[in-house]
């Protein structure tokens, strides 16, 4: 049934937000483009970042996912104290800041790291993390639980009759396997691989902390160098027209090849496995998920142990540097959420504005970083802007995730109330302030949560626009490992950690505080 | 009175075509077999579906175009009749002002209305702390303030066992009978036409017949409400 006219003139605002979502993009993007014309063809480095780039996003989507296939069907076929806590925390890389990521491998794996201090000990060859498996080894750590996360949805979209009629055919593991888990992953793989290497095309904080070096820099990082070190805005250019081939084409991909996204709900569900119940498969299962859950939480146990002396002797610098990133962080927020609604709003009538906000995935902060400063440098200083261009740019990449959290639940409450409302006489405006608001109260929860950790955690257009005298926090983190000042880097990176997921766990929580069901 | 005039509804290859008149303050029932249009017909009289072609009349006033809330009705739904997150006053208030802004004069009213339905005190509860009977009630409430001459049920007794179900039935018919609205009743149980429609309309095989005496139709039903009721 075709409801009548929910919010039937709410067009007005989501085009206006719409039109500058494009306009934060695509103007950049056309001013590098315009700039790019004057830099010439591109060089051997910039082949060498494009060949390293698509190997390193290769390798790590590559192991990622095969290391989360086991993983998922571990999930899928196992109950256990802490399951839930456990795929729980799957979802916590999306909102950690990736410079506390990096400095948590440092701590384990670096050269003073947990690991080579016990090689050297028992005489073994230490190993070095700077470089491709470096870079890689970072992506794991983050895309390997995203990964572990859609393919567990794969395995919970299996309806558990099929598994029960299996149990009473009386069918083995690998026969389960055969017929009921390998067309599902036939289905889910592809998309989970896609999304993966998009994800890693865009490395930045990764390659600029761990890469770095003619061998291991990606065209990200290489603008960053050309931008940064050579003021070469004409070879910053060519390498953004690189990146932005790259990303659209690896995004356009992933949205038709993906299914779903990684943060959806209902993973907790857990189902008894009649064919798994061999104490060779628990074996299996049980090692699987002891060696993950140790791979992503010893880095964080790290940094706390590595932070947690150091977090009250911060020096000032430190401390106003988290206060910038709050303040950013709160203005990136707010402009998310000011963008989000009336999009969502009217992408209930016109579905193509959503694709409008999707724009954000498929542009890089550094292209968009240096499409900003080449139209801002002809009128005003672009340093004395970096923080306001932080804080729009974060918002413009929060908002297709904020607009994915709010589209189902509005689309929802269209269709229970959207009559009821219609039938009251209710106004556009009492419809929001008596009915969606008070509804969608989660989802802006959620969503602002999302969008405030991503803001304060980000390492991108920041490192291109700021001068000595101003830093966000994971910049001030960056600019202390510069200086090899390690432990005041751990305690800062324990503060980011402790602000990011405090500022996230405060904005969900506010969303369902008394919220009714 | 209502008049649907060489109504004619399509959707996809849904196809359904209505002609009939409704006295005011008769009480009818839509009866048929699931799929037929029932649904469809009401969500048409409220305004929520356009026909292709024909009028809809109320007292002679052409209502075809008119957005819902300008219409004379009120209507039922099968689910979702109660807005979680406001107290029981507050969706009955809805029925008065869509706006909420309520004067004492109107809580007055919204008090009333909750005493003649028997949730005297249960003002301040919100949907969940109440029973689906009760739940129904509230909804009953805010048709009654409403004071549309014409009342719309869209099954919404639908999830009620058998007893509850007849008691709400008997409201309806003593809260018809106390204001003098019309009313129109989908329903797949001709238990609730005998009990509360003196009227029936039977919506099969693409029409909408016009209404009829309930118990002459189920004593000699014609063949397409034979085959619906199994007889």
């Amino acid at each position: 049934m075709a409801a009548r006219a929910f919010a039937i003139r709410r067009g007005g605002p989501g085009f206006v937000a719409a039109a500058l979502v494009a306009a934060t993009i695509l103007g950049p993007v056309a001013a590098v483009l315009w700039r790019a014309g004057g830099g010439g063809w591109p060089g051997p480095a910039d082949w060498a970042a494009l060949r390293f780039t698509l190997m390193q996003a290769t390798l790590s989507t590559l192991i990622s996912v095969a290391l989360a296939v086991p993983a998922a069907r571990a999930l899928a076929r196992r109950r256990f104290v802490g399951r839930r806590v456990l795929i729980t925390a799957l979802g916590a890389p999306f909102i950690l800041p990736v410079i506390v990521a990096v400095l948590g491998l440092l701590a384990v794996f670096g050269r003073a790291g947990t690991l080579n201090t016990a090689l050297d000990a028992t005489g073994l060859p230490t190993v070095q993390i700077y470089g491709l498996h470096g870079v890689v080894l970072a992506h794991v750590f983050f895309n390997l639980p995203l990964a572990t996360r859609i393919i567990l949805q794969g395995w919970q979209s299996i309806p558990a009759e099929r598994f029960r009629l299996a149990a009473s055919l009386g069918m083995n593991a690998g026969q389960v396997m055969r017929h009921l888990e390998l067309p599902m992953l036939r289905a889910v793989v592809p998309g989970a691989l896609m999304v993966i290497f998009a994800i890693c095309l865009s490395s930045f904080a990764v390659a600029l902390t761990l890469g770095g070096g003619p061998r291991a820099t990606t065209v990200e990082l290489a603008i960053y160098q050309a931008f940064r070190f050579d003021f070469d805005l004409g070879r910053a250019a060519v390498l953004a027209c690189i990146q932005l081939a790259l990303v659209t084409v690896a995004a356009i991909l992933a949205l038709r090849v993906a299914q779903t996204g990684g943060f959806g709900a209902g993973l907790d569900r857990s189902l008894r496995r009649f064919d798994a119940e061999t104490p060779a498969l628990r074996l299996l299962d049980g090692t699987v998920l002891l060696l993950v859950a140790l791979f992503l939480l010893t880095p964080m146990v790290a940094i706390v142990l590595r932070g947690g002396g150091a977090v009250l002797d911060l020096p000032g610098s430190v401390w106003r540097a988290a206060a910038v990133s709050l303040a950013v962080a709160a203005a990136s927020t707010a402009l998310t959420l000011a963008l989000a609604l009336p999009m969502a709003l009217a992408a209930l009538r016109r579905p193509m504005l959503e694709a409008v906000g999707l724009l954000g995935i498929a542009a890089s902060p550094l292209v968009i970083g240096v499409g900003l400063f080449v139209l801002i440098n002809p009128w005003a200083d672009p340093t004395r802007l970096a923080l306001a261009v932080t804080a729009l740019v974060n918002a413009v990449m929060a908002l297709p995730f904020a607009l994915r959290v709010m589209t189902p639940q509005l689309i929802d409450i269209r269709s229970d109330f959207g009559r009821l409302c219609d039938s009251l006489g209710m106004s556009p405006r009492d419809q929001l302030r008596l009915v969606i608001l008070p509804r969608l109260r989660r989802q802006i929860g959620f969503a602002a949560g999302l969008a405030a950790a991503l803001s304060i955690g980000d390492l991108g257009v920041i490192a291109l626009f700021a001068d000595p005298d101003i830093a966000t926090l994971p910049l001030q983190i960056l600019r202390l490992m510069g200086a090899y000042r390690m432990t005041d880097a751990a305690g800062a990176g324990l503060l980011l950690l402790v602000l990011s997921l405090t500022v996230f766990w405060l904005l969900d929580q506010g969303g369902r505080a008394d919220a009714d069901a | 009175m209502l008049t649907l005039d060489a109504i004619e509804i399509r959707q996809d290859d849904f196809h359904l075509g209505a002609d009939f008149t409704v006295d005011t303050g008769a009480r009818v029932a839509l009866i048929g077999p699931s799929g037929a249009g029932k649904s469809t017909l009401l969500n048409v009289i409220a305004g929520f579906f356009p026909p292709v072609s024909g009028h809809i009349l109320w007292d002679g006033q052409n209502i075809t175009t008119l957005p819902p809330a300008q219409r004379k009705c009120g209507i039922l739904f099968q689910d979702n009749n109660l807005l979680p997150h406001f107290t029981v006053k507050r969706n009955v208030g809805l029925g008065i002002r869509p706006d909420l802004r309520l004067s004492a004069d109107d809580h007055r009213t919204v008090a009333q209305a909750l005493d003649r339905v028997g949730l005297c005190g249960l003002g301040d509860r919100k949907p969940a702390q109440l029973s689906g009977g009760q739940q129904v009630r509230v909804a009953l409430a805010r048709v009654l303030v409403q004071r549309k001459p014409l009342v719309l049920l869209d099954e919404p007794f639908a999830a009620l066992g058998p007893a509850l179900k007849a008691e709400m039935l008997d409201l309806v018919r003593d809260l018809m009978d106390e204001t003098g609205a019309t009313l129109l009743m989908v329903s797949h149980d001709p238990a609730d036409a005998r009990r509360i429609a003196p009227q029936t309309i039977l919506v099969a095989e693409g029409r909408a017949t016009r209404p009829q005496d309930t118990e002459a139709l189920l004593a000699t039903p014609p063949e397409a409400l034979r085959r619906y009721l199994g007889t």
